[in-house]
């Protein structure tokens, strides 16, 4: 029996009940009589679960008030988070000078915006800006004590600015020293190599909350007396140190990820070491392994408030010490839940552009 | 010395730790000269012909590149690796990059071409290998055919003195391996120096000025095409002959 196709079949649209809103949920939420009792007990359990926190958050809260006890109505007590906002977000920062963390948190908003954003010309002058320029201004706004502007100890930093500062600057120094080590644990030369592992090994070993308590504490007593720095200073550097062990690792597996066929392109075509990595390799390698990097970030960003063990106040701290304030006492947990918004809105934020940041760099090489 | 010989390798030996993978092979390729290296797999011979820009090591003997000795120099390497263009079995483009700019990379970043000129010069080469419409897509968006002729023109965009091609088209589909192979005969006949690892015997036929057949690392047999497909002497050649040309 011979088949001989004459001419090719038109393409015609798919069946209309296979389409539109009721086809998926007829699909998904109601295939079989189980389907549909499993859906509408979700449906109800959601209910459950969610009105009384609907009630408490928002039916029954106050707004207003100067202590706990004007909170009357049985629900949450905003009127702590209200009163007590400035703190949160600005720490013990003198309320007159507060305009220059304003300042530098909207150059940083505009920065990383024009950064995100796809269509921004002369990206790469805005990046080395950001970088490079950005950090120095920062720290001329924030610190103070130059262009007349009054020196604010960083003692004083704290609530949300020093939580941004620390994972800011944690991020930005701990991704490219990470790279470096991931690169040195896999470099052919042995004594490199054995100095990274040996790195990354020892500062994944420990917690992070003993290296902050061995910056703060125990670092000053192995120094020379009378030599002392910043507190916030040592904090920095234990985090970047520690992240950048943790990034290492997860560089490195990406680095892995790349067939050796990449390595020897590169090479027969004359790129050296440097030029194969940085236009080649990492490109490739840090796509990746963006959700591990952000994962990383994201614990990095809430890991910061393991300063509190070393005396600093980061959000987490300032809330708690707002909740010990006798006029206030029992509004803890509306400390927390505020806490706990603000942390989860930056998380979720990272989490997305990561999301956006894969699709965008996704050239449909795995198919 | 002469100056017509592109390639030179003098009793060159390697091992794979024990494993003894290229056994005193010696070799002179004069320039514009086309070579078809064959025979099973496991003989030595892309190991070989990665011993010339050095993507491997050998560990005794000489081999001299356009008058340069591979040693453990890095110049001398970087030297060569500029000179010796390779394209892979597997393309080995670069996916986060488009055509055009997988042809940019090396001339602006090893040759210091500005870009504009080597954007030129990458079209002139992918209208060369018949892709120019396609510079703008990324590598995963090609057919294997497609991203190999884009391999050999980011090769040539180097312009190289010497080609070396590792088995072309062994990964490609049999409707894509003409493509390819016509790219490689219009660069044969402008007289390039090849160096070719492959089966495919109608090439070899058409475009070798001479075939190597090896086997166990050892350089077994080499002749012109005609003698070596008609008349060849070594019993390893004549078996592997009748095994490859009998379907």
């Amino acid at each position: 029996m011979a088949i001989i196709t004459e001419k090719a079949l038109p393409s015609l649209p798919p069946p209309a009940h296979t389409v539109g809103f009721k086809a998926w949920a007829k699909q998904n939420l109601f295939a079989t009589p189980t389907n549909s009792v499993i859906t509408v007990l979700m449906v109800l359990f959601i209910l459950w679960a969610l009105i009384p926190v609907v009630q408490w958050a928002f039916i029954d809260a106050d707004w207003a008030g100067t202590k706990r006890t004007d909170c009357t109505s049985g629900g949450a007590c905003w009127a702590f988070t209200l009163v007590r906002f400035n703190q949160f977000i600005y720490g013990f920062y003198p309320e007159a000078e507060q305009w220059r963390v304003n300042v530098a948190a909207l150059i940083l908003a505009v920065g990383l915006g024009l950064l995100m954003y796809k269509k921004t010309p002369a990206k790469a002058y805005i990046g080395l800006f950001m970088v490079i320029i950005y950090p120095v201004i920062a720290f001329i706004l924030l610190r103070g004590g130059f262009f007349d502007l009054p020196v604010v100890e960083t003692s004083k930093w704290g609530g949300l600015t020093l939580t941004l500062v620390l994972s800011i600057v944690g991020i930005v120094a701990s991704l490219p020293l990470g790279i470096l080590l991931a690169l040195g644990r896999r470099s052919e030369l042995p004594i490199i190599r054995s100095l990274c592992i040996a790195f990354i090994e020892l500062w994944r070993g420990v917690p992070l909350i003993t290296v902050l308590f061995m910056a703060s504490v125990m670092l000053p007593l192995f120094l020379p007396e009378g030599t002392s720095f910043d507190k916030l200073l040592r904090a920095l550097i234990g985090i970047t140190l520690f992240e950048a062990a943790y990034l290492a690792e997860v560089v490195r597996s990406g680095l892995q990820a790349i067939p050796k066929g990449q390595y020897e392109a590169g090479k027969a075509l004359g790129l050296s070491y440097w030029q194969s990595t940085g236009l080649v390799i990492l490109p490739q390698a840090l796509k990746l392994v963006i959700p591990g990097i952000v994962n990383t970030f994201i614990s990095l960003f809430k890991d910061t408030s393991l300063v509190m063990i070393i005396g600093l106040f980061d959000l987490l701290n300032i809330v708690q010490i707002a909740a010990a304030d006798p006029i206030w006492l029992g509004s803890q947990v509306e400390g927390f839940v505020f806490a706990a918004i603000v942390y989860w809105m930056f998380c979720f934020g990272m989490s997305r552009y990561s999301q956006y940041l894969e699709r965008q760099l996704n050239t449909g090489h795995k198919r | 010395m002469e100056n017509n010989v592109a390639i030179q390798l003098i009793g060159v030996n390697k091992w794979y730790g024990e494993f003894h993978v290229l056994r005193d092979v010696n070799l002179n390729v004069e320039r514009g000269e086309r070579i078809v290296i064959c025979g099973p797999s496991g003989s030595g011979k892309s190991t070989m012909i990665r011993c010339i820009n050095r993507l491997e090591e050998h560990q005794q003997g000489q081999i001299i590149v356009d008058n340069v000795e591979l040693t453990n120099d890095l110049k001398n390497i970087d030297q060569i690796r500029r000179e010796v263009g390779m394209v892979f079995q597997h393309f080995n483009l670069f996916p986060h990059l488009t055509v055009l700019e997988n042809c940019c990379l090396a001339p602006m970043w090893v040759r210091k071409v500005p870009r504009k000129e080597a954007e030129r010069v990458a079209m002139e080469y992918l209208e060369k290998v018949k892709i120019p419409h396609q510079a703008k897509k990324y590598p995963g968006q090609l057919s294997g055919g497609q991203q190999q002729r884009v391999a050999i023109a980011r090769s040539l965009c180097m312009n190289p003195r010497i080609m070396l091609f590792d088995e072309p088209t062994s990964a490609l589909d049999p409707e894509m391996i003409k493509e390819v192979l016509d790219t490689m005969i219009e660069l044969a006949e402008s007289g390039m120096t090849m160096l070719c690892v492959t089966h495919e015997m109608g090439f070899a036929k058409t475009v070798a000025d001479r075939v190597i057949f090896m086997d166990g690392g050892q350089v077994i047999e080499m002749n012109t095409p005609d003698e070596f497909f008609n008349h060849p002497q070594h019993e390893r050649t004549q078996l592997f002959l009748s095994q490859i040309l009998a379907h």
